[in-house]
C-alpha cells in the first residue's frame, strides 16, 4: 500500500473550505469533492478535520466519503484514469484499448502506479456512448478513445503536464442532435414561459400543466400536474425544486444535451415551478460525469440572474424570489432515485428513503419537495410558454408530447433523436441507420430487452416506456455478454441497504457469469428466475425491483444467447475443481491421485 | 414389524467449520429421543460411520476448502435425496473464506518457512494430507443444494422445526423470529 503523503497544512486549507460552505453538513458531500479535488484522495486528517468543522461524527463523514465512487480514501495516483464500461463503450473495445493502456503506463486496473503517479480502473457508463469509448481522466470526459489517442494520453501523463493544458481536442464532447421535434425544434426565448405564467397565474398555469397530461420523463412517467399539486398542498416551511440530472442510466445522454444547450429551458421549468408552488430554493443534482458541465451552467444562472430571471422580485414580480443551486453528485446510480437524491444534496449517502411519505409532502430538510427529471422542467417551461393543448397536440392518448432518445450502439448515426410519443421502434432504427438490428435494449438495464420480433412496438407510456436510452445490438451481438454488463453494473450499484439487492445482485452476477464461463445448467436458468422474483417483490426502491429486467428479458426473448452455453441439465459446479487445486499442487510438489478432483 | 414405517435415514458432516451446528443440533436435548424413533443416522460424527450409504437427508457444515472437504460432499450429493447446508460457512465459506484475501503461497511461506515456531522449514507434501484449494468455496458452487438453514449456528428450535417439518414430508417451515439475529 502507498503511504499517504505528509500534508503539513491541511487543517488550515479545510478551515477555508468549510467556511466557504458556512459548516453546514448539507454541504458535506461538495466539500469531501473539493478535498477529493485537491489531494487527489480523501486522507484520513481530512475526515477528522470536516468532522470537527461540521459537528458531526467522524462515521459520518467516512461513511459519505466511502459512498461516492469518485472519492477515493486511498491515494489514487495524481491521474485517475476511468474507462467508461457502457455495454457500449464494451462494442467500441474499451477493454483492449484499457489494456494498451495499462501496457504503456506499466499498470494493473484498481492500482496505483510504483511511481504513485497515475491509477486505473472501470467505472459505470460517462454518458458519452454516442462518442465512446469514453473515460474520465480526473474527472474530466474523454471521447472517441482509440489507440492513437491512448498514446498521447501515456505520453502526457508521463510527461506530468497538467490535465488543463492537454490538447482540446482530447475533452471534446458533440451534441449529435440529428432529430428535433417541439421540445428542442421550437426557439425558446428565456423568460417568455415565466411571463406567461405570471400572467396567467399560478393557478392557470397549473390547470395548463394538468391539461397537458405531462408526465415526468425520468421513465417512471407520474403526471407532473398531480406531483406540483401535492407538493403545493402539504404543509411546510419551506419548499423545494428539485431538478434531477443524475442521468445514471447506462446508455442514456440527452440531458447532457438538454444541459448543455438548453439550460434556459430547463432553469426556466424550475422558476414557473416555483412560481406555482411558492418555492425561493431550487437545487440541480448534476451527476459527477457532468462536472465539466459546472462552469457553464454557473455562467447561464448568472446572466439569469442579470435578466432578472432568477434571484429577487423575478421579472419585476414582487416577492417571487427564487435561487437554483448546483449541487454535484460523484458517482452514484441510486442517487437518481429521488428520496436517495435528497438523501445526497443533504450531504449523506445516497440511501433510498422509506416511502410513503414521497418527497412531495417530506423531501429535501423534510419539506414538501418536488424533484423532477431535467427534461421534465424543459416541458414544464414549454408548456408555461405554449399552453397545455399545444403540448397535447403530438404523442398518444396516455403519452402526450414528444421523448428525447439517446441512440447508441449499432447504428451509423448515434445520437440526440427527439420523436414524438407512439413512434415505433422499427421507425427509429431506419432513421438512425441501425444495421442488421437484432435487439433493442429501451430506457437502459433498468428498462426493456425488446427483440427483432417486437420492433412494431411503440416508445410511449402505454407500450415501451422509457427515460430515453436506446441501445442497438445488431444480429451477431453476444446478448449474454451484454446481460452480463448490466448484471456486474447493478452489484456494483447497488447500494447496499437491503438483503433482497444487495445479496440479490451479487448472486444474479455470479450465476450470470457461471453460465458466460460454461458451467450453467439448466438449474442456474430456474435460480435466476426465482431471485428475479425475489428481487422484484422484496427489494426496498427501484433499483432492486428492475435489476433483475435484462436477465429475465434474456430468458423469455433469447434462449439462443444462453442454451449452447449451458453443460448439462442437472448441476455443474461454478469452478474447476481441479483447476483450484493448481496453486497447492504447485506449492507443495504433489502430484500423487488424492490431489486431483477429475 | 412388516408394517413398521421405514425409518428416515439421515447423514451428516461438518467440512471447514467448527462444529458448532452439529452442537446446536445436540442442544434440541431430550427430543434426540424423539428424533431418534423417526429416523437412524448413517454417516454423522455421532456414529464414526466413515463413508454414506444411500439416505434422505443429508446435512452438510462448513464450507469446501480442500479436495478432501469436495469428495465427501460429492458422496453425500450422490447418496442423498435432499441436501441441507447448515450454517454459515456451508452457506457462503463465512469464517473459513477469510483466507479468500491471503495468496495460498504466502500463507504456506508464513506458517511452514518463516514461522520461527517451525522446524525443518519445509512445505508439507503428504499424500495423506488434503490438498487445499486456492479459496474456500461456499457447498452451492460445488453441488446442487436443496436447503438453507441460517445462523450461526442455527438455533436448536430453528433445526428441529425445519428437522420434524422435513421428515413428515412438509416443505420447512420457520418462524421470522427463530431466522432474526439482529
Amino acid at each position: 500500500m502507498m503511504q499517504p503523503p505528509d500534508l503539513p497544512d491541511i487543517e488550515q486549507r479545510l478551515a477555508i473550505i468549510c467556511e466557504r460552505h458556512d459548516c453546514e453538513p448539507h454541504r458535506l458531500l461538495q466539500i469531501l469533492i473539493e478535498v477529493q479535488e485537491m489531494y487527489a484522495f480523501i486522507p484520513p486528517e481530512a475526515i477528522t478535520t470536516i468532522g470537527k468543522h461540521l459537528n458531526l461524527p467522524r462515521v459520518s463523514v467516512e461513511g459519505a466519503a466511502g459512498f461516492y465512487s469518485f472519492l477515493s480514501l486511498e491515494p489514487a495516483g495524481q491521474y485517475r484514469v476511468l474507462f467508461s464500461d457502457n455495454v457500449t463503450d464494451r462494442m467500441l473495445g474499451n477493454e483492449e484499448l484499457m489494456r494498451h493502456f495499462c501496457n504503456r503506463l506499466w499498470l494493473e486496473p484498481g492500482k496505483v502506479s510504483e511511481d504513485e503517479l497515475v491509477s486505473t480502473d472501470l467505472t459505470s457508463c460517462t454518458g458519452m456512448c454516442d462518442q465512446g469509448p469514453a473515460a474520465l481522466i480526473n474527472g474530466w470526459p474523454v471521447t472517441r478513445l482509440n489507440r492513437e489517442r491512448i498514446d498521447l494520453i501515456a505520453d502526457l501523463i508521463l510527461s506530468k503536464s497538467p490535465v488543463s493544458d492537454w490538447p482540446p481536442t482530447l475533452f471534446e464532447v458533440n451534441d449529435n442532435i440529428r432529430r428535433t421535434a417541439r421540445l428542442l425544434g421550437e426557439p425558446f426565448e428565456p423568460g417568455s414561459a415565466i411571463r406567461a405564467a405570471l400572467m396567467r397565474g399560478a393557478d392557470a398555469t397549473l390547470g395548463e400543466l394538468k391539461l397537458s397530461r405531462l408526465r415526468g420523463r425520468g421513465g417512471a412517467g407520474y403526471v407532473t400536474a398531480d406531483k406540483w399539486t401535492a407538493c403545493r398542498n402539504s404543509q411546510g416551511a419551506a419548499r423545494y425544486i428539485v431538478c434531477n440530472a443524475d442521468e445514471g442510466e447506462p446508455g442514456t445522454f440527452k440531458d447532457r444535451i438538454l444541459l448543455n444547450r438548453y439550460a434556459d429551458m430547463v432553469f426556466e421549468g424550475m422558476t414557473v415551478g416555483a412560481r406555482l408552488l411558492g418555492s425561493a430554493k431550487g437545487f440541480l443534482y448534476l451527476r459527477g460525469e457532468y462536472r465539466y458541465l459546472l462552469k457553464k451552467l454557473e455562467e447561464v444562472l448568472v446572466q439569469r440572474c442579470e435578466a432578472g430571471l432568477l434571484g429577487s422580485n423575478i421579472l419585476g414580480e414582487p416577492g417571487f424570489d427564487f435561487d437554483i443551486e448546483i449541487h454535484l453528485g460523484a458517482g452514484a446510480y441510486i442517487c437518481g432515485e429521488e428520496s436517495a437524491l435528497i438523501e445526497s444534496l443533504e450531504g449523506r449517502r445516497g440511501r433510498p428513503r422509506n416511502r410513503p411519505p414521497y418527497p412531495a409532502q417530506h423531501g429535501y430538510l423534510d419539506q414538501p419537495t418536488v424533484v423532477n427529471n431535467v427534461e421534465t422542467f424543459a416541458c414544464a417551461a414549454m408548456i408555461a410558454a405554449c399552453g397545455g393543448k399545444w403540448f397535447r397536440e403530438t404523442g398518444t392518448r396516455d403519452s402526450s408530447g414528444s421523448k428525447v432518445l439517446s441512440i447508441a450502439g449499432d447504428c451509423t448515426l448515434p445520437g440526440i433523436y427527439e420523436y414524438p410519443f407512439g413512434v415505433s421502434v422499427q421507425k427509429i432504427l431506419e432513421d438512425c441507420g441501425a444495421q442488421e438490428p437484432y435487439a433493442v435494449q429501451v430506457g437502459g438495464p433498468s428498462g426493456i430487452l425488446v427483440s427483432w420480433q417486437e420492433f412494431e412496438r411503440t416508445i410511449s407510456f402505454e407500450d415501451l416506456p422509457t427515460a430515453g436510452a436506446f441501445t442497438i445490438f445488431r444480429r451477431g451481438r453476444d446478448i449474454l455478454e451484454a446481460v452480463r454488463n448490466y448484471a456486474h453494473f447493478f452489484a456494483h450499484e447497488s447500494c447496499g441497504f437491503c438483503t433482497p439487492c444487495r445479496v440479490g445482485t451479487q448472486l444474479q452476477k455470479k450465476i450470470v457469469d457461471k453460465i458466460a464461463n460454461g458451467h450453467g445448467t439448466a438449474s442456474d436458468l430456474e435460480e435466476l428466475k426465482q431471485l428475479g422474483h425475489l428481487m422484484r417483490t422484496m427489494s426496498h426502491c427501484g433499483l432492486g425491483h428492475t435489476a433483475p429486467n435484462p436477465v429475465l428479458d434474456m430468458l423469455q426473448k433469447f434462449p439462443g444467447a444462453y442454451e449452447q452455453k449451458l453443460t448439462s441439465l442437472s448441476f455443474e459446479p461454478a469452478f474447476d475443481l481441479d483447476a483450484a487445486l493448481a496453486t497447492a499442487r504447485r506449492i507443495t510438489g504433489r502430484d500423487d491421485p488424492w490431489a486431483h478432483l477429475p | 414389524m412388516a408394517d413398521e414405517k421405514r425409518k428416515i435415514r439421515i447423514a451428516t458432516c461438518s467440512l471447514a467449520g467448527c462444529f458448532g451446528c452439529h452442537t446446536s443440533m445436540l442442544d434440541i436435548d431430550e427430543r434426540l429421543f424423539d428424533l431418534l424413533k423417526m429416523v437412524e443416522f448413517d454417516r454423522t460424527p455421532f456414529t464414526d460411520i466413515k463413508h454414506c450409504g444411500p439416505c434422505d437427508i443429508g446435512i452438510v457444515e462448513g464450507g469446501v476448502s480442500n479436495a478432501e472437504n469436495a469428495r465427501v460432499l460429492r458422496e453425500f450429493r450422490e447418496n442423498c435425496k435432499v441436501l441441507v447446508a447448515i450454517g454459515p460457512c456451508a452457506i457462503t465459506g463465512n469464517v473459513p473464506a477469510l483466507r479468500n484475501n491471503i495468496d495460498l503461497w504466502d500463507c504456506f511461506q508464513e506458517v511452514y518457512l518463516y514461522d520461527p515456531g517451525t522446524e525443518g522449514k519445509q512445505i508439507p507434501n503428504d499424500s495423506e494430507l488434503p490438498l487445499p484449494f486456492d479459496k474456500v468455496y461456499p457447498i452451492y458452487e460445488v453441488v446442487k443444494v436443496d436447503y438453507f438453514l441460517h445462523g450461526c449456528p442455527p438455533p436448536a428450535e430453528a433445526i428441529w422445526k425445519f428437522l420434524t417439518d422435513l421428515i413428515q414430508g412438509k416443505e420447512p417451515e420457520i418462524d421470522y423470529e427463530l431466522l432474526r439475529y439482529d
